[in-house]
């Protein structure tokens, strides 16, 4: 659909703002259907995840995980990839993160730890994201397809690995042990006592830090430029010079090593140690929040916050409401993506018509 | 007969009965995607069509009134991406992973709500749609290979089955011998020159999407209704992708993809046979690693043999009228 007509202002903002309003519509629609009140579900809704000082810090505490899985399938977006697999490169992640956690949380201290942990969960994170990228350079393999089966491949390979070799001996649950005392994040309750008993840690600032070398990299650097090229143009990208294979493989590594540092909030910030399916959707969120922030830093920030909130105020509704379950929000998330994804355009030839009849 | 043999007979039946699923979705996104439409939302298709099927066969006590609302819900899936790809020109790929996602929350959320067993539906038991007893089936028994080969690798399985098996030529039949499958490869590969030749590429994509949600739906129905008698949360467990593995695996064409179906049947077949068997040289495999075959296989077709397919040209792309 033609949407060059429309002023900037039209398709950044009113546009994104309406088809998730759209979204929200179809979900209230289906909580009425559920015999509960949308109106009283969003209350509770934005009390728990917003009003309250509490509820607002577990909001930021998931959105800091959101923000990398978000990242994640943005900058793979941006060179025109539609990376599904944040899910399994995240759980990977969380293995490499644990396994450098394992090796050296006696020995080193926290401010030490910490980059050594993110070393290990991005390199882990890259790793799973290597051969889908590669496959897709080299042989062509649909991209989509392999990112879903290594989701798959993740989920029984961590089972094994975590069962088979990480869990204590003695111990039932199937989880690695818990690191020292050294390995936890600094929390934000030590400066800010309001926030309660909560997990909101460093890792927010750090989610920040990388929303901003993203937004510098896409669209100020030589590189970014050329990632864009290859998104918009494969085929003028290589006339250009840029050779899209590399471009690919690289960017897909990227994307891999964000996502697999989504697991360092999760895992280092609340946990502390390694359990079975961890990831809990975060990086199908991730493919949510990228559309609907449209791959831009702001958009991603403002993105991961409503998810944060949705899931903290979803937990909180699916107690009060047993026929909201917290599944709600993974329907809500595919109709998000639906309506900020597949449908962007939407409400482009009305607005087009109402902009008209002004002028 | 050895202990050996009886594993191998049973593998083959298995395979027969582990197909349909895969057949039924690549058949529909063989439609889809020779009109130039891609289809990875067969997933979310097969689970919402398993779960109504499931549901409605269970309250009505009639396998065949689960069958039918299944369909509808498939075909208004296909319709909505249909919309999506064809109407708003919109991306066709997100639109598919939005139904997949969409589906795998709301199909548990209403399974919740009506049967409050975590997203499960109850048993059909005599919902169920049985299976076909071949006639001479108890004659033939005690011959030996005959008997197991006609009462039970021919005979005694579901009508779904012989559907799926049946299915096939017809599928090659209309889309190489008829009118109407030669309107559809010709809006899959060139869309525009179609467009010239008077074919409204609009109507027949539209089409395509309702062969495709009708076909997926006897898919779900056939996993929840006959394979396993109920509905279980994320029941499908990546079977569409599978049935577009299987379809990428036979070049878009159905004999071809009938046999890649087959061979990921035979696969899952096999998984099920060497879980927690003690084998040579290796000695037992963990059931959490023979989980992982199916998809692994996918990736391994999908890298050796992507490269020589041949999508239909106009895959994926909008048509957009030249003026």
């Amino acid at each position: 659909m033609n949407n060059h007509d429309l002023p900037r202002w039209a398709t950044a903002f009113v546009m994104p703002v309406l088809n998730l309003l759209s979204a929200l519509l179809v979900a209230a629609l289906v909580i009425y259907m559920l015999g509960e009140s949308p109106a009283e579900s969003l209350g509770i809704l934005i009390n728990s995840a917003v009003v309250n000082p509490e509820g607002l810090s577990y909001t930021l505490f998931y959105a800091s995980t959101f923000i990398f899985t978000g990242l994640a399938v943005s900058i793979a977006m941006q060179a025109g990839l539609f990376n599904i697999g944040a899910e399994g490169q995240m759980y990977f992640g969380g293995l490499g993160l644990t396994l450098a956690m394992l090796a050296f949380d006696s020995s080193l201290p926290w401010w030490l730890l910490l980059p050594v942990g993110m070393l290990g969960a991005a390199l882990f994170g890259a790793l799973w994201s290597f051969l889908p990228g590669y496959l897709q350079a080299k042989r062509g393999s649909h991209i989509v397809v392999t990112t879903i089966m290594f989701n798959f491949i993740s989920a029984s390979l961590m089972n094994f690995v975590i069962v088979k070799y990480l869990v204590p001996a003695g111990e039932q649950n199937p989880a690695s042990r818990a690191f020292a005392d050294a390995a936890a994040m600094p929390l934000l309750n030590q400066w800010l006592p309001v926030l309660g008993e909560t997990p909101l840690n460093i890792s927010f600032f750090i989610a920040i830090i990388a929303l901003v070398i993203y937004g510098v990299v896409t669209t100020r650097s030589a590189w970014g430029f050329k990632l864009r090229a290859t998104g918009l143009n494969q085929h003028a990208a290589h006339y250009a010079g840029i050779r899209i294979s590399k471009m690919i493989i690289t960017v897909m590594l990227i994307s891999g090593a964000l996502a697999g540092l989504g697991s360092v909030n999760a895992i280092m910030g609340s946990t502390h140690y390694l359990s079975l399916n961890f990831v809990n959707g975060a990086g199908f969120v991730g493919i949510a929040i990228a559309l609907m922030g449209r791959q831009h830093p702001l958009g991603i920030f403002l993105s991961s916050v409503l998810f944060g909130a949705l899931i903290q105020g979803g937990f909180d509704l699916s107690l009060e409401k047993p026929n909201i379950p917290i599944e709600t929000f993974i329907f809500i998330q595919g109709l998000i993506i639906l309506f900020c994804g597949a449908m962007e355009n939407f409400y482009a030839p009305a607005i087009a018509r109402l902009l008209k009849r002004k002028g | 007969m050895t202990f050996d043999d009886l594993h191998i007979a049973s593998i083959l039946v298995s395979t027969v009965r582990n197909a349909p699923v895969l057949i039924f979705a690549a058949m529909a996104g063989l439609f889809a995607e020779r009109s130039g439409v891609i289809d990875i939302g067969l997933e979310g298709k097969i689970l919402a069509s398993a779960f109504v099927s499931a549901a409605v066969a269970f309250a009505t006590k009639n396998p065949w009134y689960g069958v039918a609302a299944g369909m509808l819900v498939s075909v208004a899936l296909a319709t909505l991406q249909g919309y999506v790809a064809i109407t708003q020109k919109g991306n066709q790929l997100v639109a598919g992973i939005a139904v997949n996602i969409a589906m795998s929350g709301l199909t548990f959320v209403v399974a919740q709500y009506f049967f409050q067993q975590g997203g499960r539906t109850p048993d059909l038991g005599s919902a169920r749609l049985f299976d076909v007893v071949l006639p001479g089936s108890d004659a033939v028994e005690n011959i030996p290979f005959l008997g197991w080969f006609y009462a039970h690798l021919i005979g005694g399985h579901s009508v779904l089955v012989y559907l799926a098996f049946l299915l096939v030529p017809v599928v090659h039949w209309v889309i190489y011998h008829s009118r109407f499958g030669l309107r559809l490869r010709a809006c899959g590969e060139n869309p525009h020159a179609a467009d010239a030749a008077g074919i409204s590429v609009e109507r027949q994509r539209y089409l395509a999407m309702l062969i495709a949600g009708v076909l997926c739906s006897f898919s779900g129905a056939y996993l929840a209704i006959v394979q396993s008698g109920f509905f279980l949360r994320d029941m499908s467990a990546g079977a569409g992708y599978l049935a577009l593995t299987a379809m990428v695996f036979g070049n878009w064409r159905p004999f071809h993809t009938f046999l890649g179906c087959l061979m990921f049947g035979f696969f899952g077949a096999v998984q099920i046979q060497i879980e927690g068997v003690e084998l040579p040289v290796i000695g037992r495999i963990p059931g959490s690693l023979i989980q992982m075959v199916p998809y692994v296989v996918t990736v391994v077709v999908l890298a050796g043999l992507m490269a020589k397919s041949v999508a239909p040209k106009a895959l994926g792309t909008p048509f957009v009228k030249s003026r």
